[in-house]
């Protein structure tokens, strides 16, 4: 590419431009659609429609066009630097207090209530309970109806007030705490809350900031203040923030200081700030370099003093906080469904006993007026005669419909919701407490951010990965580097002399880098040797500039020993660290960094450059540089960057062959799966460097678009580079990755990896991780236009289907077992994603990939990433789930049914936009195929059960009303009906669904396979929906028409056969579930015994109440032993049917989970050796 | 941290000090079996062997039970006999309404019951209806119990219209199913001489001593428009009316019985009762039947054979069972827990390898 296009590069965003350098790419009219690689502002993506595939990502245009233009006065807010008075006069600022409490006392009860109503089946139950306050519907006591609605009421508004008191009492805490602030020309404690935009604040070492301030001075002479942003971000590295030289040598105390600060509206963006300073009528302009924002921590500098400019619920860190995004089960939509069946049947018993009621009343029309039990007439009023309670019978249907709704209430089970929270609070609490998933690196457990989908993650289909920092640790190691087109790549091991690594004697202390690397023992060699020979002094350069070309903080730490200091380097990138590190063991020690200037230990002698300039590393350039003086007056530019940007503006006349076997040597360090970055350098001349000076310091001071002036003037000093080398950064897989992948595609998973890095990078990777294997047979798209995105789409799909067919069968378990059959892995780039997303090719895309057993996708965008999520999601019913752990997964985390975020290097943005969080990329397994497969399974039967339990409930009633001449007279107290759902059946459904294990954990890895029942949707479908509902048909036919029959003409009261049936109900639903429960454990048997026993206490208190009508009965009862009878005949008439279908099933049509359970339960001695040595491969972390 | 390593070598306090410092900080879950669910539980699985067990037994406890109960049912003696038609004079048998309804008819009724079997004491006498609704809504819902239960609730009759109050104040006992009190009474002979009936302890204890009060009497009783049925004596309080608090205990089903008195000695075999009935109370209207029963009592109550079948019959159906699952085990075995069956481990022809 020559000098004229370059000028165009810059304007077209990276993944566009980030082809291989072997297709020489031309810029087409496409060039408007910017394609961002960007943090994308997260948070944001639910509101706005986001295209994904290239075109218009509306945070990068807002970022860069805020960066080039000047603030209109409107949207500023002006802060008077010590002058809060000032500068709270006009504008409303809010103060430094914080309030994340949702409610005050006052506010709690109708906020909270309205908040609940949202809920359409609170809203049901509220009408059901209205209705029947009304005196011609009464048909529950007016209390006893309120009862159910009001306990998941309180239920719910307890735990509200209480999740809200915990943040009421943090925010108490925060608001509290003391700051010094400047009042008065004296630096004064002050609570937090007090605290006003426009004043002066002083933080010491370690201290929490307040608010979002500008630096205004620091301890260090130059200005820099070091920060720790763990709180924001996750990151736990420094970050250098520089106050400004104008304010820098005032003292606020003494001078007088005042200003006016001008900038942006509060907003949510971390990494963006946009700001002009006006102090002694001089105009500076402030960037994300000179704020400090709330809840970053000052380190290693003694004290920092700024001015607030955002406080309170306005900083930046408050405007990010907002929850996890609600997502709703997939189980729980279809649950919806068969809510509606219900309804319609519910609908259906309401509208028989209204037709009964409305012929029964046109027959004895002309009896009802002395009917002794009807008794339409009154005639106590003066002997007049008037209907009583009877208002026509077109009404008294309408009534009898209403009435009827009312007692049939519960077929829509209230409690289920209920029901369903505590049982996913419950399997959080399992799944946090698995210590399993625990990740010792980063003293992380699992983390549930999301309470509603936990069973999803039983019937995940996709697996959308994140590659650096989710399926490698993100820790980088120095490998091997090329230098001068010779390769060093012999440091395998550490070898004996070498032990200590590389350390400097200074006044008798030794100073050593924390972390050793290995080195190369022949570059070690030409390191020491100096730069007497030619290719000595190559490797000098490339060292120098390893050390010098970085953002990167040294600091030393002291150890035990007082002789012994350890340098530890700080910075932003992990990669620049890993070089830092290798440089220092190389001999080239970086030992001071200020903002002027840089000291290097080379080879034991101090050597001070002067940083006269330093363009920061930005993804359009993709390259970094650093402009140095040397001690002997030369200066020199050493830039570091991706091979595709530099070998672009390399210097012509270099020899050709250095950069052959540089770029060869970059090909096969790329194909180990290592990052590489290539090292240049180049001496400027004098006028060189002051034409570059005058327009760096135009563009630093500019105050329109200062971004792209600086980029501009970057790019114009970065060419006609002389290429020294590159380097190999191991990017190291995590723990247990292979095995994971394993598992999860033989658990029937597709895995696609989605990944900005090279296409050769991330086909490396796909091998060590096993996603890609020899035997599979490769597509690969990388086009440059639409027309051959197209074609290559269209052969793809043609070779996959002939691949995938030669077998005959498909195969859905992943293409592991299939004998004959040719695995297909598609390989995708960004480049070619631009044209394919968002257009008609999509379809195409889909097609190929469904053929594909292995999906990986390099140089991808994180919209492009959300966008491939949202292309399978479109396509198919199955569930995705998408894992990362860096900005640049939000999007994708947050498209996806599940989001998982790794708490990794990169902060915690994944983190708190996923649904889940977790330490490594391998507890995936244990989280899908143990819990979610658990999860998936309970929460499915507690639905089923719940439906049933309270239909068989609902049926009983209904089959009465046929015999009390369609009137809606209930034989089971209104007690008992309501404390049904609450009491007698609560308890054992939701300890089951919180317990239940249908197999062990061992097993469940032992055979991957069997997370299939959930992808099947085994445990919970239409199907068994209509059996279930079958059953409890039969079942409550059972048990109403038993004791009807036996004690048809006989005195048996109604109180008494109602207790009959409440008790037959509840032992019966309770041995139902006894019958499924998979394993028994005390807590099971407790609940489900206790819950029987509970039902005969309450019922036997019911009767004991003198006021009420059943006084006694179940006393007289159970004197009978016709009772016993019964019951016994109930239970075991009504459970039959179910039990031998059950071990018809069981034992004839076997589910993969039924045999699995034998196999635990007949073979587990002969097996269990083998299963643990298997086992932990995947789950090193030992049991205890 | 760094302080750990120095401590180590000092006195064992320190180390221990610091070892619950780096136990502080590890947020590694604490190992129980119940946070890893690995709690002992026991796991069954439906082996053939228990499925066989389960359907013998229920089958062995059944069928003896449903003939216990047959035999127990058999016997019962129980004489029924529906008076309502035919103590109808034939010269009303067009019109029953106003013969009930009239005042002046003579409502006396004499029937004639063979003994089929010796009836030991006590014999039990019920009255029977037929198609009569006491739990329909409107009219279990007519009865104040705080009113029966004590004076001071006399005025608590909001649930009770249309039988609440009279000019003279409030019913006591309002509601109509006060108000729809059985009147029929029946006399007893047998060879001219009169069997006492015993009327007392016919109503439950606990109704007596706890829920009608002995310090309620009836008042304004069946004095309004409409006479309903049987009055009350309204000298004696309501915790001694005992038909009154029989006939409260409303009928679960349309068709049931209450008792009426009891015949305390022996009734010898083809012998012939003869019943006196005051046929008073009003079934006509609405189709009603009224039916006389003598029965005696076993250890499950009435003469009622469905359970007996009902369990011969689930239990038959449950050896059945059994046996067809023995044949099925011997037929066409699956060995439990055989790998081969899993669906990955079968290939495409569905056959396990």
């Amino acid at each position: 590419m020559d000098s004229e296009s370059v000028e165009t590069f810059y304007s077209v965003e990276s993944a566009l431009s980030s082809s291989s350098i072997r297709s020489n790419f031309s810029i087409q009219s496409k060039a408007s659609g910017r394609n961002s690689i960007r943090e994308v502002n997260f948070g944001d993506l639910g509101s706005k429609p986001v295209r994904y595939g290239s075109h218009g990502a509306g945070s990068e245009t807002y970022s860069i066009s805020m960066s080039q233009r000047e603030i209109n006065d409107e949207d500023a807010r002006l802060v008077h630097i010590n002058d809060p008075v000032q500068t709270n006069e006009r504008f409303e600022f809010s103060g430094n207090s914080i309030r994340t409490g949702k409610y005050s006392i006052l506010t709690f009860l109708p906020r909270n209530l309205f908040e609940q109503f949202h809920r359409v089946a609170y809203i049901y139950f509220l009408v059901i309970a209205v209705l029947n306050q009304l005196p011609q519907l009464a048909v529950f006591g007016r209390g006893v109806s309120i009862l159910p609605l009001a306990f998941v009421l309180l239920v719910t508004a307890v735990k509200d007030a209480y999740e809200d008191y915990r943040r009421h009492r943090s925010d108490r805490i925060e608001n509290n705490r003391l700051a010094s602030v400047l009042v008065n020309d004296q630096f004064q404690q002050k609570k937090w809350k007090k605290i006003e935009v426009g004043e002066i604040i002083k933080i010491y070492a370690n201290e929490t900031i307040p608010c979002d301030i500008v630096l205004l001075s620091t301890s260090d002479p130059t200005g820099v203040a070091y920060v720790q942003t763990i709180n924001l971000d996750g990151e736990s590295n420094l970050k250098t923030r520089y106050a400004k030289q104008e304010t820098l040598i005032k003292i606020p105390e003494k001078d007088n200081l005042t200003g006016l600060i001008k900038c942006e509206k509060p907003n949510r963006n971390i990494y963006g700030f946009q700001a002009n300073m006006e102090v002694d009528g001089k105009r500076l302009s402030l960037g994300p370099s000179n704020i400090i924002l709330r809840g970053c921590e000052l380190k290693n500098t003694a004290w920092a003093v700024g001015v607030a400019v955002y406080a309170g619920r306005e900083t930046k860190v408050m405007l990010n906080s907002s929850g996890a995004p609600s997502k709703r089960s997939r189980l729980e939509t279809h649950m919806n469904l068969e809510i509606i069946f219900l309804s319609l049947f519910l609908i259906a018993l309401c509208t028989v006993v209204s037709v009964c009621a409305a012929v029964w009343l046109r027959r004895h029309r002309d009896e009802l007026d002395y009917l002794p039990f009807y008794r339409r007439k009154n005639f106590s009023e003066d002997g007049e005669e008037e209907n009583y309670n009877y208002s026509g019978w077109g009404l008294e249907i309408c009534f009898t419909f209403l009435m009827s709704v009312i007692v049939f209430q519960i077929m829509i089970p209230i409690s289920l919701y209920i029901s369903m929270e505590l049982v996913r609070v419950g399997q959080a609490y399992f799944m946090i407490r698995d210590t399993q998933m625990y990740d010792e690196s980063s003293n992380s457990r699992f983390q549930c951010r999301a309470l509603n989908i936990n069973e999803d993650l039983g019937q995940i289909k996709y697996v959308f990965s994140d590659k650096t920092g989710t399926l490698t640790e993100n820790k980088m190691e120095f490998q091997c580097a090329s230098i001068w087109g010779v390769d060093y790549s012999g440091g395998k091991a550490i070898s004996q002399d070498q032990k200590d690594g590389y350390f400097v004697k200074v006044d008798r202390k030794v100073l050593r880098p924390k972390m050793k690397v290995k080195t190369d023992p022949e570059l070690l060699q030409l390191a020491r040797n100096g730069k007497e020979t030619e290719e000595g002094s190559h490797v000098h350069d490339f060292f120098l500039a390893l050390a010098a070309c970085n953002t990167i903080v040294p600091l030393i730490v002291d150890t035990d020993d007082p002789f012994v200091k350890l340098i530890g380097y700080q910075g932003e990138s992990p990669d620049e660290q890993a070089l830092v590190y290798a440089a220092a063991s190389y001999g080239f020690m970086l030992i001071e960094r200020t903002s002027g200037h840089i000291m290097i230990d080379i080879q034991g002698e101090r050597q001070r450059f002067n940083v006269l300039g330093l363009h920061e590393f930005d993804s359009d350039r993709k390259r970094m540089s650093v402009i140095l003086g040397f001690p002997d007056k030369s200066v020199k530019i050493f830039v570091k960057g991706a091979d595709t940007s530099m070998f672009s503006v390399v210097d012509r006349s270099m020899n050709k062959n250095v950069i052959r076997t540089t770029e060869a040597h970059l090909y096969s360090y790329s194909s180990l799966g290592l990052r590489t970055l290539v090292i240049g350098m180049r001496d400027l001349s004098t006028s060189e460097f002051e034409e570059w000076h005058s327009a760096f310091e135009v563009a630093s001071t500019a105050l329109m678009g200062r971004a792209s002036l600086l980029r501009k003037v970057a790019s114009n000093i970065e060419n006609n580079l002389c290429i020294l080398g590159a380097s190999g950064i191991e990017d190291k897989l995590q723990q247990g990755v292979p095995e994971a992948i394993e598992s999860l595609r033989t658990a029937g998973i597709k895995v696609w990896v989605l990944t900005g890095d090279k296409q050769e990078t991330a086909i490396s990777i796909g091998y060590s991780s096993k996603l890609l294997t020899n035997k599979m047979t490769q597509i690969i798209i990388n086009s440059r236009s639409k027309e051959s995105c197209r074609k290559s789409l269209e052969d793809g799909i043609i070779m996959s289907k002939k691949l995938t067919t030669i077998s005959g069968t498909t195969n859905y378990t992943g293409g592991t077992s299939g004998a004959g059959l040719t695995p297909v892995a598609l390989i995708i780039d960004g480049t070619s994603l631009v044209y394919i997303l968002d257009s008609e090719l999509e379809e195409s895309l889909f097609q190929l990939a469904c053929n594909c057993s292995v999906v990986l996708c390099c140089r991808v965008a994180p919209l492009q990433k959300a966008g491939i999520v949202s292309l399978v999601k479109k396509r198919t019913a199955d569930m995705t789930l998408a894992i990362g752990d860096g900005a640049n997964d939000v999007s994708m985390i947050q498209m996806a049914d599940v989001g998982v975020g790794i708490s990794g290097q990169e902060g915690r943005q994944a983190v708190m936009a996923s649904d889940f969080a977790m330490g490594q990329f391998r507890f995936l397994v244990p989280l899908l195929l143990v819990h979610g497969h658990w999860n998936y399974q309970r929460m499915g039967y507690m639905v089923l059960y719940n439906f049933y339990r309270n239909a068989v409930f609902v049926l009983v009633l209904f089959w009465y009303v046929l015999f009390t001449c369609f009137t809606l007279t209930t034989a089971i107290t209104d007690w008992s009906s309501v404390l049904y759902s609450i009491v007698y059946t609560s308890l054992p459904t939701i300890l089951v669904g919180i317990l239940d294990k249908d197999l062990s954990r061992r097993s469940l890895l032992k055979y991957p396979q069997l997370y299939g029942a959930g992808q099947r949707q085994e445990c919970y479908n239409k199907k068994l929906f209509w059996i279930t509902m079958i059953d409890t048909f039969w079942q409550s036919a059972v048990t109403f028409f038993i004791p009807l029959l036996a004690y048809w003409s006989s005195t048996i009261d109604a109180s008494s056969i109602g207790d009959l049936w409440t008790l037959a109900v509840v032992i019966l639903v309770n041995l139902h579930l006894a019958m499924d429960v998979m394993r028994w454990n005390w807590l099971t048997h407790a609940a489900i015994w206790g819950s029987i026993i509970a039902t005969f206490i309450c019922v036997i208190v019911i009767d004991s109440l003198p006021f009420l009508v059943g006084y006694w009965a179940i006393f007289e009862i159970m004197k009978t032993g016709l009772f016993w009878l019964c019951l016994l005949a109930i239970i075991v008439a009504a459970l039959i049917p179910r039990f031998v279908v059950k071990v018809l099933y069981q034992l004839y049509v076997p589910s993969d989970v039924q045999i699995a359970r034998e196999i635990e339960k007949f073979q587990t001695q002969t097996e269990s050796g083998a299963v643990e040595i298997e086992m932990n491969s995947i789950l090193d972390t030992p049991r205890r | 941290m760094d302080a750990n390593g120095a401590t180590t070598s000092s006195a064992a306090g320190g180390g221990s000090s610091s070892k619950s410092s780096a136990k502080k900080n590890s947020r590694k879950p604490k190992y129980s079996r119940f946070t890893q669910q690995e709690l002992p539980a026991c796991k069954p699985v439906l082996t053939p062997g228990l499925v066989i067990a389960t359907f013998t037994i229920i089958g062995i406890v059944f069928i003896p039970l449903g003939l216990v109960s047959l035999s127990a049912s058999e016997h019962v003696v129980e004489i029924v006999d529906r008076y309502d038609d035919s103590c109808v004079p034939p010269n009303y048998s067009n019109d029953k309404l106003k013969f009930i309804q009239a005042a002046d008819t003579n409502k006396s009724c004499v029937r004639i019951l063979p003994v089929p079997k010796l009836m030991k004491k006590p014999i039990y006498i019920y009255y029977q209806l037929d198609n009569y609704y006491q739990n329909h809504r409107r009219y279990v819902k007519s009865r104040s119990d705080k009113q029966l239960r004590s004076k001071s609730g006399e005025k608590d009759i909001s649930d009770c219209t249309p039988e609440d109050k009279t000019k003279d104040g409030p019913i006591v006992p309002c509601g109509l199913v006060a108000w729809s009190l059985f009147n029929d009474t029946y006399g007893f002979s047998l060879d001219s001489k009169m069997i006492k009936v015993n009327k007392h302890n016919i109503a439950w204890k606990s109704d007596k001593d706890h829920k009608f009060g002995d310090d309620v009497y009836p008042k304004n009783f069946q004095t309004g428009g409409l006479i309903g049925g049987a009055k009350l004596n309204s000298s004696l309080p309501l915790s001694e009316q005992e038909d009154l608090m029989v006939w409260m205990r409303t009928a679960a089903l349309p068709t049931f019985r209450k008792l009426y008195g009891k015949i305390e000695e022996d009734l010898p075999a083809n012998k012939k009762i003869q019943v006196v009935i005051q046929n008073n109370y009003n079934t006509y209207s609405f189709g009603g039947k009224k039916k006389l029963v003598l029965s005696t009592t076993s250890w499950m109550g009435g003469k009622n054979d469905f359970l007996g079948i009902a369990y011969i019959i689930v239990g038959g159906l449950c050896l059945f069972l059994a046996v067809f699952f023995i044949l099925l085990y011997v037929i066409k075995p699956r060995p439990l827990g055989d790998p081969s069956y899993l669906s990955w481990n079968k290939s495409p022809s569905g056959q396990p390898n």
